[in-house]
């Protein structure tokens, strides 16, 4: 039986969801990083268990088979140096042609490599946690790649020692994006359905665009956070809308966003 | 004496909120499969809102909100209300309710965790966000809402065996006593 302390509860209750939701953003993000330091521990616990694990599983591996592991290693280590050689080549070479034609020389890229902790527990957004903050120098737009350089997303929240990043398909990740075809049509990658990871929209593209299944969508580097040129996925299908005005296309996503478990950082 | 019990009990339910809402957030084999992650706050609410005090429903809905949502790109505290008033109504009738029976728990179980994620989306709707929404939300709906029924029984077993461990083990009175035995026979 229910008396006047519960319902005077319920009021409370209430009053204090309306304020949180009614407090200023920067905040409430603060509040978000103190009530998340509460996970601390079982951060710590969890990548210790891993260790634990990798440990065990390093004891397990014979001598035999690290020794080929080794080897193999080495080879790789060997050919990915003579590409380096040759890249920096091409790097000088292109250097020189842009001083010749008074072109603006290109700012190398500078990437740090994130551990994803966390992902989203409800099923309505699309973010995840890496171990990357503000002391590290992580800010908020910076663009997230996966390990073969993919587009991710971008960070959405920093706090001190991790930060969230929120991924192409969530509704609060909208990309300018290129079509490398004939006409390099343009739109902006969006939203997707709420099962679908692994494909996005691209809306906003002309009705005359020419949009064949397999074409490379890549961002196209308008909007200030997204340098141009990154591989966001392939044309699968496209259809008109809002009655024959634009075209919607459907872009399967080059990165498997379901398995990361590295990602990189673009700081410059 | 029973003040701290219920001390305990309490605090118990707390860290298994503490824990769920961290094994969502760090384990996500169940949306690879099915695609869509389980909510586990919802459960503990029924098992929260059937044996313990109204205190406990309150801290559990405010803390276990407050962290869900410090986890999620949810604004933060929109998780709070819906656990609460799942909480309330249950506990408002919670006299009525065949608690120790399976199909109850998994009725409410059921029941919660089809409540608590529909008046979250509502709430988030309502407050100009626009989360990803459509046919496919049906389906996350009836995993997690499965998944919360099937959890429910699971977390009543649990804290039935965290409470026998930790609490007083109750005595069995026997109606028979010796001082008054009545001996018959000659003398």
């Amino acid at each position: 039986m229910l008396k006047r302390p519960h319902y005077i509860a319920l009021g409370l209750v209430v009053v204090l969801t309306l304020t949180i939701l009614n407090l200023p953003s920067q905040l409430t993000a603060r509040m978000k990083m103190a009530v998340g330091s509460l996970f601390l521990p079982l951060f710590g616990l969890a990548s210790y268990g891993e260790q634990l694990a990798g440990q065990a599983s390093d004891a397990l591996v014979p001598r035999r088979e690290l020794a080929k592991q080794n080897d193999e290693l080495r080879r790789a280590n060997e050919e990915l140096r003579l590409q380096a050689i040759k890249s920096k080549e091409i790097e000088n070479e292109n250097a020189r042609l842009r001083e010749l034609l008074h072109w603006q020389q290109q700012q190398p890229w500078k990437f740090k490599l994130a551990k994803v902790v966390l992902r989203e527990p409800a099923n309505w957004w699309r973010t995840l946690q890496i171990d990357l903050g503000s002391r590290d120098g992580a800010r908020v737009n910076m663009p997230v790649l996966s390990g073969e350089g993919y587009l991710v997303g971008r960070i959405s929240l920093v706090t001190l020692a991790r930060s969230q990043v929120v991924l192409l398909g969530d509704p609060n990740c909208k990309v300018a994006a290129r079509v490398e075809n004939e006409n390099h049509d343009t739109g902006v990658v969006g939203a997707a359905g709420p099962l679908d990871s692994e494909f996005v929209e691209m809306s906003y593209l002309s009705r005359n665009a020419i949009l064949k299944p397999g074409q490379n969508v890549r961002t196209w580097g308008e909007g200030g956070i997204f340098p141009a040129q990154i591989l966001i996925g392939r044309v699968v299908d496209s259809r008109p809308v809002e009655y024959g005005l634009s075209t919607v296309a459907r872009v399967k996503l080059a990165a498997n966003l379901n398995a990361l478990e590295e990602v990189w950082v673009k700081f410059q | 004496m029973k003040a701290r019990i219920n001390w305990i009990d309490t605090a118990l339910v707390l860290f298994a909120a503490l824990l769920a809402v961290f094994w969502e957030a760090a384990f996500g084999g169940v949306r690879h499969v099915l695609g869509a992650q389980v909510d586990l706050l919802p459960a503990l609410m029924v098992y929260a809102s059937l044996s313990a005090g109204f205190g406990t429903v309150s801290l559990l809905a405010i803390l276990g909100g407050l962290w869900f949502d410090s986890l999620s790109a949810n604004p933060l505290g929109v998780s709070i209300l819906p656990l609460f008033v799942i909480g309330f109504a249950i506990y408002a009738n919670r006299e009525l309710i065949l608690q120790d029976q399976t199909f109850a728990q998994l009725v409410l179980g059921f029941g919660a965790s089809l409540a608590a994620p529909v008046m979250t989306l509502l709430v988030l709707l309502t407050t100009a966000h626009e989360p990803l929404f459509g046919w496919g939300t049906l389906w996350q709906l009836l995993v997690m809402s499965l998944g919360g029924a099937m959890a429910t029984p699971v977390l009543f077993a649990l804290f039935g065996l965290f409470n026998r461990a930790l609490g007083h083990r109750h005595i069995a009175e026997s109606s028979f006593r010796p001082d008054r035995e009545i001996r018959r026979g000659k003398s």
